[in-house]
């Protein structure tokens, strides 16, 4: 079974958004997605600064098993990158939820993060 | 991001009931899934599910890729053991007084150097000098020999093989569907197999074989494997297969042995530099281009093929298989092209994985000749990367 953590918001498309009070977020991919890409090897992000919109493409999560899009669950432009990714993709598989986070976005629109699914909802999506 | 699109590279031995390609690999490669109906199954289907193997079509094969993680298990297959479901593969009886007449003429490697209980790898090419298939050849005795090949091609092979039999005193029999196999492939794994049987596997030799018992179980037992480590493949009755298996695990487990899927067997063969049908060794690409010259021998006399290999061999092939590593840690997918000075096109990609032991990506692949050596380069999603040829294997490996 799949780890769908309650106080987190999801995309359709398998990213997860954690939203803070000051209208920033952190993304990363769901417990879902790492396991069924099975062991990541190669994680591509976009550079400090770059915006997105709402499920435009933002970066590529790579397994051994084929190199995946990963989607911007909300506009926004990028504050930070998780940097131990470059070295150590493992720890989306390993953590998802915690150190595999990918991006800090500040939101174009922090009220945005309200469409997004429930925890109950993504559950079901993945049922 | 997308996740129904997630497949295994796909094993283009597929292709044999597919009209010709004329590449090995047509389109992106990680994205192509199969049009079969029907999945066939091993013996070991209940235990694949029952053990949490990912179940994925290969070849037409509802086979584990993986059980726990493809990187994992490559690691306990170069550090200690892994435990291959193999059953797939086909086998073929060959028998009667002309079985190695026959056999000299069907296959490139000399088959009168074998002797009961010793094991030829070798290939098998149309008169064009392209690949039917790769195989092992074992000779039993005198007039009967055992041949163990690609899953995919087993419709193929038998059709080709019956064919090239006609004026021959000799049969050809497919007996794919009367043995499963497995491969305990690792630097244990002898030891392991050792705890289940009176036969002394560590006393057969490499690319030698016996019959013994293991586990209770009948089985042929070849000191080969297609991971590049030492190991054994045992050939047992299909109603046996599972016995055995679960023997097998249990005895293994303790010495650090991992069930292991069809993901790490490919990463092991590509770090070992061995060939795999429909990638380096195709309908298009030659034993000579794939690098295979040492299993033409042209000095046993005319077989298949050997006039056009002869004068490949002798002009040089046009295009020819090389392997490579990036330094990089993005997988170079079969499929993308190679470019040389000037961004020119100049070969293809057949094989491409992450090395779990260098922990950077290396693969194979066809390029012009005239271009090697020269700078050979791949563009993943924008980024260059320059292949460094590399002489297989990657990674060293203990002499068998």
């Amino acid at each position: 079974m799949s780890n769908v953590p309650a106080d987190l918001k999801y995309a359709k498309s398998h990213e997860w958004l954690k939203a803070a009070p000051d209208g920033t977020a952190l993304i990363g991919i769901s417990d879902y997605a790492q396991n069924s890409l099975g062991d990541i090897t190669f994680i591509q992000l976009p550079k400090v600064g770059a915006t997105f919109k709402a499920g435009e493409t933002f970066g590529v999560v790579e397994s051994v098993k084929a190199a995946s899009d990963v989607y911007a669950p909300v506009a926004g432009t990028v504050l930070e990158i998780n940097p131990a990714l470059e070295a150590n993709p493992e720890k989306v598989n390993g953590a998802p939820y915690t150190d595999g986070w990918m991006l800090k976005l500040r939101l174009a629109s922090p009220a945005d993060a309200a469409n997004l699914l429930s925890a109950e909802e993504y559950g079901k999506v993945i049922a | 991001m997308e996740l129904n699109t997630i497949t295994f590279l796909p094993d283009p031995t597929a292709y044999g009931a597919a009209p010709r390609p004329l590449f090995p690999c047509p389109g992106p490669a990680g994205r192509i899934s199969w049009d079969m109906s029907v999945l066939q199954t091993t013996p070991l289907n209940g235990f694949h599910r029952r053990h949490g193997g990912r179940m994925v079509d290969f070849a037409g094969w509802d086979m584990p890729v993986q059980y726990k993680s493809i990187l994992d298990e490559h690691k306990a297959v170069r550090t200690h053991a892994g435990l291959f479901d193999v059953s797939h593969m086909g086998e073929a009886d060959v028998k009667g007084p002309e079985a190695l007449k026959y056999l000299q003429h069907l296959v490139t490697n000399d088959c009168s150097k074998l002797f009961p209980g010793r094991i030829l790898y070798t290939v098998m090419c149309y008169p064009h000098g392209g690949v039917v298939d790769d195989l092992l050849v074992y000779m039993r005795g005198p007039d009967d020999y055992f041949l163990c090949i690609n899953a995919g091609n087993v419709a193929k092979d038998i059709a080709w093989m019956q064919a090239q039999a006609k004026g021959y005193h000799c049969t050809v029999t497919d007996r794919s569907a009367d043995y499963g196999q497995l491969a305990i492939q690792g630097p244990k794994a002898v030891e392991i197999v050792q705890t289940l049987t009176k036969s002394a596997p560590a006393g057969i030799k490499y690319y030698h074989f016996a019959e013994g018992e293991v586990a209770g179980v009948k089985c042929l037992i070849s000191r080969t494997g297609y991971t590049g480590e030492d190991g054994v493949e045992l050939y047992c009755a299909s109603s046996d297969t599972e016995r055995l298996a679960e023997a097998v695990l249990a005895a293994g487990a303790p010495l650090g042995l991992e069930l292991t899927g069809l993901g790490a067997r490919d990463s092991l063969r590509l770090e070992a530099g061995f060939p795999l049908y429909g990638h380096e060794i195709t309908e298009q690409i030659s034993p000579i281009a794939a690098g295979l010259g040492w299993v033409v021998k042209f000095d046993k006399g005319p077989f298949i093929g050997s006039d056009m290999l002869q004068t490949e061999k002798a002009r040089g092939p046009a295009q020819k298989i090389v392997f490579f590593k990036t330094g990089d840690r993005r997988i170079v997918r079969a499929g993308s092209t190679v470019l040389g000075e000037n961004g020119l096109v100049v070969g293809l990609v057949v094989s491409g994985t992450l090395s779990p032991m260098l922990n950077e990506a290396i693969g194979s692949a066809l390029v012009d000749s005239a271009r090697v050596p020269g700078l050979l380069c791949v563009d993943i999603r924008g980024t260059k990367l320059n292949l460094h040829l590399v002489k297989p294997p990657f990674v060293s490996l203990k002499k068998n």
